[in-house]
């Protein structure tokens, strides 16, 4: 028994020890924020863009903000996804990013819930801004979990309908169309057959045709995600029922799943001039508010035209609105910079000004208030089209959640079964992701 | 008072510490990047871990979500040991059969040495994007081919069904590795014993099963458990064909989980990586790692134990 004892206090004492050296590493702060933001100071600034133009666009506007604040000195990292900036954030150190901005609306739960951002509801109290005044109510949502605001919007996705107007002129067809129904018939009209191909589609329905994804789909039939007791509602709200049958029964008029999957499989990169609305080969396209600049600057060579998402036949006075999400920006809770970390933040994300210009440069709808209805901002008519989005009052997002996005896609998982006939049963099918969602959420707490 | 045995104790003493001295630099290695992790990885996959809040104990939830509640780890277990026993076979076939091929060849043999070998160099990610290219059911030369033969044009990696023969083929193309290894077997035959064959009446098909297999059996143990290991740490070549196929190869932010089409690319380092770094949870991408290391472990001490009737040699 001794011997059996001391081998026990020796596992349990190096457990203890792995145990302590492993949260040594994890890089917590947890003080409060007590550098001077009027020192000399470097902060190390990651973001996700790669794109020239749009790099060009991020150091315009950090320049800006370093003309404006000389003390402080922003090193600039580009190109980088959650997955590189929650390993940085992991292991912080020197070189870890002070201040970060994501693409991925869909991880805000998971960098609140987890503390690897810093609360900002302090530093708004500090610069004494209210944010409900300065940040649209969506933005809010989605950049927050749970009251712990470890976000804040950095410009705005708002999604909608772009299409080829020379199309739409060539098929008759003289408007957007506001409903379901008539989109249905739309993307009939303008799908043009060529042997067991197409020679142009109407519009790509599967839900890997880039951005019409099933959220972005759902938006249209305004879900809810989850019910007033926090558990998953797929199943209960018939948003999602007729969401997917709506779709389901599109890509079987537009010639079913398998033959549309091998036409989608010939597309260019979304990012690239090769997308297939910029060649022509899709007649609309559900999309942000990029695409028709970035289609003008691949050289489209036919007549853009954008509009919202049509809603479904029975809420066609709700026309207008779509779904919304956007870039986030953070402070790392590592950071020993918080404080002048705000002020980059602050800056970027509610200085009317610096927002306009970041707006202008990178064609994304503004994140404030403000900055949204700023003479200064530039609006052609296409983009007009995802300012009005953005400021409809039933436009909405999908939920933050502890587990970030896994929820999304858990859901589009089971929505690419439905969508090519896999799924015999739909609300079964529903029910049971609802409970595999709602494991993955409690696994998350 | 010293006992008679003491200097013998001493000399003993001051041998074990040279020995040890001696082996430090491996006792070393082996402490930091193997038993160390090793229970790091055992502790973390009992614990609820995002890497950011302390690791708090959870007993065996990780392990039942893994065996019973995700979705993909039942998925990612059966693609991996399609890999392991197919992928394996046919690459091992393969190899030995152009390494064959290429020792009978009588000129220019060096100019096919060299094509074959060519492939392997190509970088995975490179690779991988050329086979689906190749491979594009709607634009790719195979299928192109295929159709204008009359014959059914498959949808390989958009298709469930022919996503892992596809990843198969691309094994296939990068055989080189392996065709090196077996011309150097084979080379190393010795002829007289093929000689001795061929008076005793011996074909051909006799000479390659006594002769060739039972003199590069070791080589093709060998070749099984590297390829069993590589197998079971197949990630950038699923993943990359994955999200190249379903189109996903960075965007506006929206999150793309690996796998495409159906699930049927995910392999299990895929699903390490996925609930680890993309989800966070690292406790139970622990499990998943231990899983893939005693899945590893087991094949190779089963093959190890088995070479009897691999190798012919009846130990």
């Amino acid at each position: 028994m001794p011997g059996r004892s001391r081998r026990l206090t020796t596992l349990a004492a190096a457990l203890a020890a792995i145990s302590a050296l492993a949260t040594g590493c994890t890089g917590q702060s947890g003080a409060a924020a007590s550098d001077d933001p009027g020192k000399e100071v470097t902060l190390n600034f990651w973001h996700g863009w790669n794109e020239p133009r749009e790099v060009k666009a991020i150091q315009d506007n950090i320049a800006r903000f370093e003309k404006a604040h000389p003390n402080i000195k922003v090193k600039v990292t580009g190109n980088m996804t959650d997955e590189k900036i929650n390993q940085a954030l992991r292991a912080g150190g020197a070189k870890a990013p002070d201040v970060v901005s994501s693409f991925s609306t869909d991880s805000v739960g998971k960098f609140c819930a987890s503390g690897a951002f810093a609360d900002l509801n302090p530093f708004l109290a500090k610069s004494g801004i209210d944010k409900t005044k300065v940040i649209p109510k969506t933005l809010l949502e989605y950049t927050q979990f749970n009251g712990n605001q470890c976000t804040l919007p950095l410009l705005n996705d708002a999604y909608g309908l772009v299409y080829n107007k020379t199309a739409f002129a060539a098929a008759g067809i003289t408007t957007p169309p506001v409903t379901w129904s008539e989109f249905v018939a739309d993307a009939q009209t303008l799908t043009k057959q060529s042997g067991d191909t197409y020679q142009q589609l109407g519009v790509m329905p599967t839900f890997h045709g880039y951005e019409t994804t099933p959220m972005r789909l759902a938006a249209q039939w305004s879900p809810a995600y989850f019910g007033a007791d926090g558990k998953s509602n797929l199943a209960k709200d018939p948003a999602f029922t007729k969401m997917l049958t709506a779709q389901q029964d599109l890509v079987g008029k537009l010639g079913g799943y398998d033959k549309l999957e091998k036409f989608r499989s010939t597309f260019g990169d979304e990012w690239s001039p090769e997308h297939p609305f910029h060649k022509g080969l899709v007649a609309m396209q559900i999309d942000g508010e990029w695409r028709a600049a970035m289609a003008k600057a691949a050289g489209a060579t036919f007549e853009i035209g954008t509009a919202p998402m049509p809603v479904p036949d029975d809420q066609r006075g709700d026309y207008g609105k779509g779904y919304l999400s956007g870039t986030i920006m953070g402070i790392a809770s590592g950071s020993a910079k918080q404080n002048a970390a705000w002020e980059l933040v602050k800056y970027m994300t509610t200085d009317t000004d610096a927002v306009v210009a970041f707006a202008n440069d990178i064609h994304n709808v503004p994140s404030t208030l403000a900055a949204l209805d700023s003479p200064k901002l530039q609006v052609t008519p296409e983009f007009k089209t995802f300012l009005d989005i953005a400021r409809h009052p039933k436009s909405n997002t999908t939920p933050a959640q502890p587990d970030g996005g896994t929820y999304q896609l858990t859901f589009a998982d089971f929505a690419y079964g439905v969508e090519k006939g896999a799924v015999p049963d739909l609300q079964a099918g529903l029910a049971k992701t609802d409970q595999q969602i709602d494991t993955d959420i409690a696994k998350a707490k | 008072m010293t006992s008679p045995s003491s200097p013998l104790r001493a000399k003993r003493r001051r041998s074990a510490l040279r020995t040890a001295a001696f082996m430090s630099p491996w006792l070393i290695g082996f402490a930091v990047f193997f038993a160390y992790p090793l229970m790091s990885t055992v502790y973390f996959s009992f614990t609820k871990y995002d890497g950011f809040r302390p690791p708090v104990l959870n007993g065996l939830d990780n392990w039942s979500y893994v065996f019973t509640d995700s979705p993909m780890f039942w998925p990612a277990m059966r693609n991996t040991l399609w890999l392991v026993v197919v992928m394996v076979s046919c690459r091992v076939v393969f190899g030995l059969g152009i390494g064959l091929l290429i020792t009978k060849i009588k000129t220019g043999a060096g100019i096919f040495r060299t094509l074959f070998y060519l492939p392997y160099l190509a970088p995975p990610v490179a690779a991988t994007l050329g086979f689906v290219f190749l491979l594009n059911p709607g634009t790719g030369p195979v299928n192109t081919g295929l159709e204008a033969l009359g014959l059914p044009a498959p949808g390989w990696f958009t298709d469930p069904d022919w996503s892992k023969p596809a990843l198969t083929a691309l094994a296939l193309w990068g055989v080189g590795d392996l065709m090196v290894i077996f011309m150097a077997a084979l080379l190393d035959v010795p002829k007289e014993q093929y000689e001795a064959a061929e008076l005793d009446g011996a074909g051909s098909w006799a000479r390659f099963r006594h002769i060739t297999l039972p003199n590069i059996s070791p080589i093709i143990l060998f070749a099984v458990v590297t390829g069993v290991i590589q197998a079971m740490q197949y990630y950038t070549q699923p993943l990359v064909a994955g999200k190249v196929a379903a189109g996903q190869i960075g965007g506006s932010g929206q999150q793309v989980e690996p796998g495409y089409p159906d699930k049927s690319t995910l392999t299990l380092p895929q699903l390490v990586y996925n609930l680890g770094f993309q989800r966070g949870d690292y406790g139970t991408a622990c499990v998943l790692a231990l899983v893939l290391f005693a899945l590893s472990m087991a094949f190779t001490a089963l093959l190890l134990r088995r070479r009897g009737g691999l190798i012919g040699t009846g130990d």
